[in-house]
């Protein structure tokens, strides 16, 4: 290759650093944007001008197919289900991913790594890595897609010596790619690929509703990884450079995630977690009742108070109660009230999803803090208004070392004067353990629809 | 005699010298093409990138603000369709072969990708900017 297109391959990575970069704050979020996209669109065009890219009709349908049916998607897709998009597109990258290997394996001229049957041994480590991590990343995150749509259900999936199996899967993976350096043999390439999209069903059915903020942020570092591995493969620094930068970013949001739930990476893994096993860990909440309340009762206390904390958390995505909830807070405002919201790092499906939300229903950006940010103020709070949230709230996080939650950092909405819990019925969180707070002296349980109850307390103020 | 002699070696040493240049010309050229078409010598580069590129990553990421967690996932799920430029190959040649036809469906997977990761990001980004103004 001449240098003017790795040059160019140069620029484009560039351009896809900054396009994180811009990511440091909303103002400068829209420049990183257009960076991102100036960089894709150079890499595109100068993989056009390459010489081994001669006929150009079968690109172009390609690239005009899947980009009507990505601009379609993008365009319809409810903000509420963006955890789910996020996923399917994640699969996406993995298959494409797998594609792209299988291409370079049975024309490698193609791509400047050999002629078939002779592959460089270590173009065939590259490529076999990257075709599994793909595999893995594909079905992977198929299963995660179904679990968040509610097609797979959201309780783990486990069965006895799953752990040993996977493992056992694993090893073979390692021995098959060894093989296919030895033998080259298009059967075992295939088979590689079929292990590894069993191998990513069998590693996510185990894991929880709850944990799908990891297994979104793990995935997308997968595909990151996979393009990395494609772009070892292929011999491109562009690829690699930025399926690192991705790669990265999956890993860290992983870490995040798995912080603000006091869980290790490994843990979380292994799944099995917000099943049956975690039930019997309930706090005592025997012969104590909890107070329930109208949205009459809830809009006279707010009403009256000086400052109120918003605590959203899944519920409120899944209610469609963003739009409700602004226009209380506009209320309660207009009568003087001080509102501001609290994210915790873990509410929601994915990272950032209650931000989404908020920023989708005209929150302004200052009002929205994280948990750091206001944990503190709880004290200072009069009225804190969950709302679709539970395990965030738990105060057995601090309290009880039995629970599967304990060592979680959580929101400490218990020390301010009134918690209003919005809520479907009185059961227990997606970690599968009872909330003591619900029978707390100063909580009020609303039970019902988030979006009904937020139009309820609305019409109970203007009233 | 003695300058016959001589001038017999010079010559001989001559010719060697002449020999020994050709070879290293020659060692020249293979180390050459060897760079150029890859194999060892790439991978080498290739890791010396890619940790690199995994710092640069590391040290980015961590700058970004939470709120905007949800589109650096969309924008990155873009991005990392890249690997189109290896569909792009896959797809290039005349003749249709099974290796054309997996770069075309690559190609469709990425560009589905590509569209629709901006767009959705462009979306969120732009709800996050409209409450700016107000």
């Amino acid at each position: 290759m001449s240098s003017l297109p790795l040059l160019s391959y140069l620029v484009s990575s560039v351009c896809c650093i900054m396009a994180l970069r811009g990511l440091s704050g909303p103002q400068t979020a829209k420049q990183g944007l257009i960076f991102g996209i100036v960089g894709m669109a150079l890499a595109v065009v100068t993989t056009l001008t390459l010489s081994v890219v001669q006929s150009y009709t079968v690109i172009i349908a390609g690239v005009a197919i899947g980009g009507a049916i990505g601009t379609v998607i993008a365009k319809k897709i409810e903000m509420t289900a963006l955890p789910q998009l996020v996923a399917a597109f994640h699969s996406l990258v993995g298959l494409a991913a797998v594609f792209i290997a299988g291409a370079a394996f049975h024309n490698p001229e193609a791509y400047g790594i050999g002629t078939p049957g002779d592959i460089h041994i270590g173009s065939l480590i590259e490529m076999s890595l990257g075709v599994a991590i793909g595999a893995i990343t594909f079905t992977g995150s198929i299963i995660a897609f179904g679990k968040l749509q509610g097609i797979v259900t959201g309780k783990p999936v486990v069965f006895k010596g799953q752990h040993m199996f996977n493992a056992l899967l694993g090893a073979a993976l390692v021995f098959l790619i060894f093989v296919l350096c030895v033998s080259e043999s298009a059967f075992i390439f295939w088979l590689i690929v079929a292990i590894a999209l069993a191998l990513g069903v069998l590693m996510i059915i185990p894991i929880g509703g709850a944990d799908m903020p990891v297994i979104v942020s793990m995935l997308n570092s997968y595909s990151g990884w996979a393009a990395a591995g494609i772009g070892f493969t292929l011999q491109n620094n562009l690829l690699i450079i930025v399926g690192a930068l991705v790669g990265a970013s999956g890993a860290i949001l992983s870490y995040i995630m798995c912080k603000g739930m006091n869980r290790s990476f490994i843990s979380v893994i292994l799944g099995g977690f917000g099943g049956e096993a975690a039930a019997g860990a309930a706090a005592s909440s025997d012969g104590k009742s909890a107070k329930l309340g109208s949205a009459e009762d809830a809009a006279f206390i707010m009403k009256n108070a000086s400052s109120v904390v918003i605590v959203p958390g899944y519920g409120m995505a899944v209610a469609q109660a963003q739009h409700a909830l602004r226009e209380m807070a506009d209320t309660l405002k207009k009568e003087g009230v001080r509102v501001r919201y609290a994210i915790h790092p873990v509410a929601g499906r994915m990272p950032g999803h209650m931000n989404v939300l908020l920023a989708e229903a005209n929150v302004p950006y200052e009002d929205v803090l994280e948990l750091e940010e206001i944990n503190r103020d709880f004290s200072q709070t009069d009225v804190a208004f969950v709302i679709g949230a539970n395990d965030i709230t738990n105060p057995a996080a601090k309290k009880d070392p039995a629970s599967p939650i304990y060592g979680m950092p959580i929101l400490d909405v218990e020390a301010s004067g009134t918690v209003l819990f919005v809520k479907r019925s009185l059961g227990s969180g997606y970690a599968g353990i009872d909330n003591e707070l619900f029978f707390y002296d100063n909580t009020m349980m609303l039970l019902g629809d988030a979006k009904h109850m937020c139009e309820g307390i609305i019409k109970a103020m203007e009233d | 005699m003695n300058n016959y002699k001589l001038a017999e070696q010079a010559d001989n040493i001559a010719q060697t010298a002449q020999g020994l240049s050709q070879q290293a010309t020659d060692l020249a050229l293979d180390i050459s093409q060897l760079t150029a078409t890859g194999g060892a010598p790439f991978f080498v580069t290739g890791l010396t990138v890619f940790v690199l590129a995994c710092f640069v990553g590391y040290y980015v990421v961590w700058r970004v603000t939470p709120a905007l967690h949800s589109s650096l996932m969309a924008v990155t799920n873009a991005i990392s369709s890249v690997i189109i430029v290896g569909a792009l190959i896959a797809a290039g040649p005349v003749e249709a072969s099974l290796s054309k036809w997996m770069g075309f469906f690559a190609v469709v997977l990425a560009s589905v990708n590509i569209f629709g990761g901006f767009i959705v990001t462009q979306r969120m980004l732009a709800m996050f900017a409209k409450k700016k103004k107000q």
